[in-house]
């Protein structure tokens, strides 16, 4: 099962194994992964799952669509060019071993 | 702060919220949060969706994993009532008989489907689409069922209809008004609406009512209109809207009138006790006077407004409503209230199914609803919340950048 790290603006880790097939965005929810609050479920409604991809990654991700990238302009912290919405990040095998780092606020 | 306890009522979204937001409020006394539902808090928007298709599971549902309410310290009642109120001895009492004494309740309590008052509306195969077992029972029957009959076109009879057409199913919308989803959409919206369920097949009887639903053997077999027709069916969902759950408050004595009354904190007339959600009458500057709203939005939002004000941070509610409906390829994304506008314009092109209408009210913006058009919706929602200074020109205009005059003004 691919492996994911979510890092926590105070530098902590969480390691979860997501299967494939699931989004980043869920992973973290099931896990119990703090700062990711994702309100309309993965409706691309709310931006308030937003992470930044660790920037070798970028390369190994969907690219974003129309609606995800109108949606990252509403996020609550900085948008940077490695922001994502994680409810998009649906999980490949290629994708083991994904780092994202958890913006400080998503509300 | 540390020793008092809050009741939620109603463990949807607006409830879940609540308990989550007091912790992140750092509310450390006890939360219970009650439910009458059997399973985990959960999302309703995908029953009617990605869920009722079979393209998502339960895992996808639920709002957090049973651990999360230990780690969170939040006492979870699910399968439970709440059958009083006790405002002098600040105490709950629940259908099984036992009490929570409580210092705060948060009503949370949601709405229930409308039934549909005709002859025949007792038959198997008349069904409701609001919680996770009437969805559960649906998606089993859509597997079974060559026509369906469904009565009302708001969002959740036309997501249904949607679905059940991409199931191959023979789909008949019957509507009371000239208007699918007419209570909460513009007319150019409404239009386009029904012109795409048409072109997906479905057939659509505006201003016709049901007045009579037949059956043999107990099961449904066809509905009568009140023009005469007689349509066949072997399943109807009854989607006409929902009734507020205010009756609890009407128990004890609190204000009801479309739903509970609350105040601009969200705060019945006992300051101890809020009403939040779906259930909750409140003021807004985004209507002319009092609404009731029901969307993950405004239940999301007004539980954090509530949380924040228990754990000593009160402040009038004052989001931007926002709401969404999906059906087939097309995303339905709403910015603001538009009912009781007076004037409207679109950008963009419904002919290529992708347009905005953006609706005013003396000439000032109240609300913009955007299909297959993101970037539209987006600006509207950053616009009202602020003072939104746009003319329907302007917004007619698709040269005139939006983007751009929404963060000048931001």
């Amino acid at each position: 099962m691919p492996s994911i790290t979510y890092v926590h603006p105070d530098g902590a880790r969480d390691v979860i194994e997501v299967p494939v097939g699931t989004s980043v965005m869920r992973g973290a929810i099931l896990n119990n992964v703090d700062g990711i609050v994702a309100e309309c479920g993965g409706e691309m409604m709310c931006a308030t799952c937003h992470v930044y991809v660790d920037e070798p990654y970028l390369a190994r991700i969907p690219p974003q669509s129309d609606d995800e990238k109108a949606m990252l302009e509403f996020t609550a912290s900085e948008r940077k060019p490695t922001s994502r919405l994680s409810c998009q990040l649906v999980v490949t095998p290629e994708m083991d071993g994904l780092v994202v780092y958890l913006p400080e606020t998503q509300v | 702060m540390g020793d008092s306890v809050v009741a939620i009522v109603g463990a949807g979204q607006a409830g879940f919220q609540t308990a989550s937001s007091l912790r992140q409020e750092g509310f450390a006394g006890r939360v219970f949060l009650i439910g009458d539902e059997p399973a985990l808090p959960y999302q309703r928007p995908p029953l009617s969706k990605s869920y009722l298709a079979g393209d998502s599971g339960l895992d996808e549902l639920w709002l957090r994993p049973r651990s999360f309410y230990e780690k969170e310290r939040i006492e979870l009642v699910i399968g439970e009532t709440v059958t009083r109120i006790d405002r002098q001895g600040r105490r709950l009492r629940l259908g099984s008989g036992s009490e929570i004494a409580c210092d705060h309740v948060v009503l949370a309590t949601g709405a229930r489907f409308r039934p549909l008052a005709v002859p025949g509306a007792e038959l198997d195969g008349v069904l409701p689409l609001r919680t996770l077992a009437d969805a559960d029972i649906l998606r089993r029957r859509l597997g079974e069922v060559r026509e369906v009959v469904v009565v009302g076109a708001g969002f959740i009879g036309l997501e249904f209809a949607a679905v059940a057409r991409a199931a191959g199913v023979g789909v008949h919308i019957v509507e009371v008004t000239q208007h699918p989803m007419g209570r909460v959409v513009s007319a150019p919206t409404s239009r386009f609406f029904t012109g795409a369920h048409v072109g997906w097949g479905s057939t659509i009887s505006l201003g016709a009512a049901v007045v009579r639903i037949d059956g043999g053997g107990g099961r449904v077999e066809a509905v009568e209109l009140d023009d005469g027709r007689v349509v066949p069916a072997d399943l109807v969902l009854v989607c006409i809207g929902v009734l507020p759950n205010a009756e609890l408050a009407g128990d004890a004595g609190l204000a009801i009138g479309n739903g509970i009354v609350v105040d601009e904190y969200l705060a019945t007339a006992a300051a101890a006790i809020s009403a939040i959600g779906d259930c909750a009458n409140f003021p807004t500057r985004f209507a002319e006077g009092r609404v009731r709203l029901e969307s993950v939005q405004n239940g999301v939002d007004q539980a954090r407004s509530v949380a924040a004000r228990i754990a000593g941070k009160p402040a009038p509610y004052d989001k931007v409503p926002w709401f969404w409906s999906d059906q087939a390829e097309l995303k339905l994304q709403i910015a603001g209230i538009t009912a009781g506008h007076d004037g409207s314009v679109v950008r963009g092109d419904p002919e290529a199914g992708s347009f905005s209408v953006f609706c005013f009210r003396q000439d000032r913006l109240i609300g913009v609803e955007s299909v297959n058009r993101p970037a539209d919706h987006i600006v509207a929602r950053r616009l009202l919340a602020g003072e939104p200074r746009l003319a329907p020109e302007q917004a007619a205009d698709e040269s005139f950048d939006l983007r751009a005059h929404a963060a000048r003004k931001a």
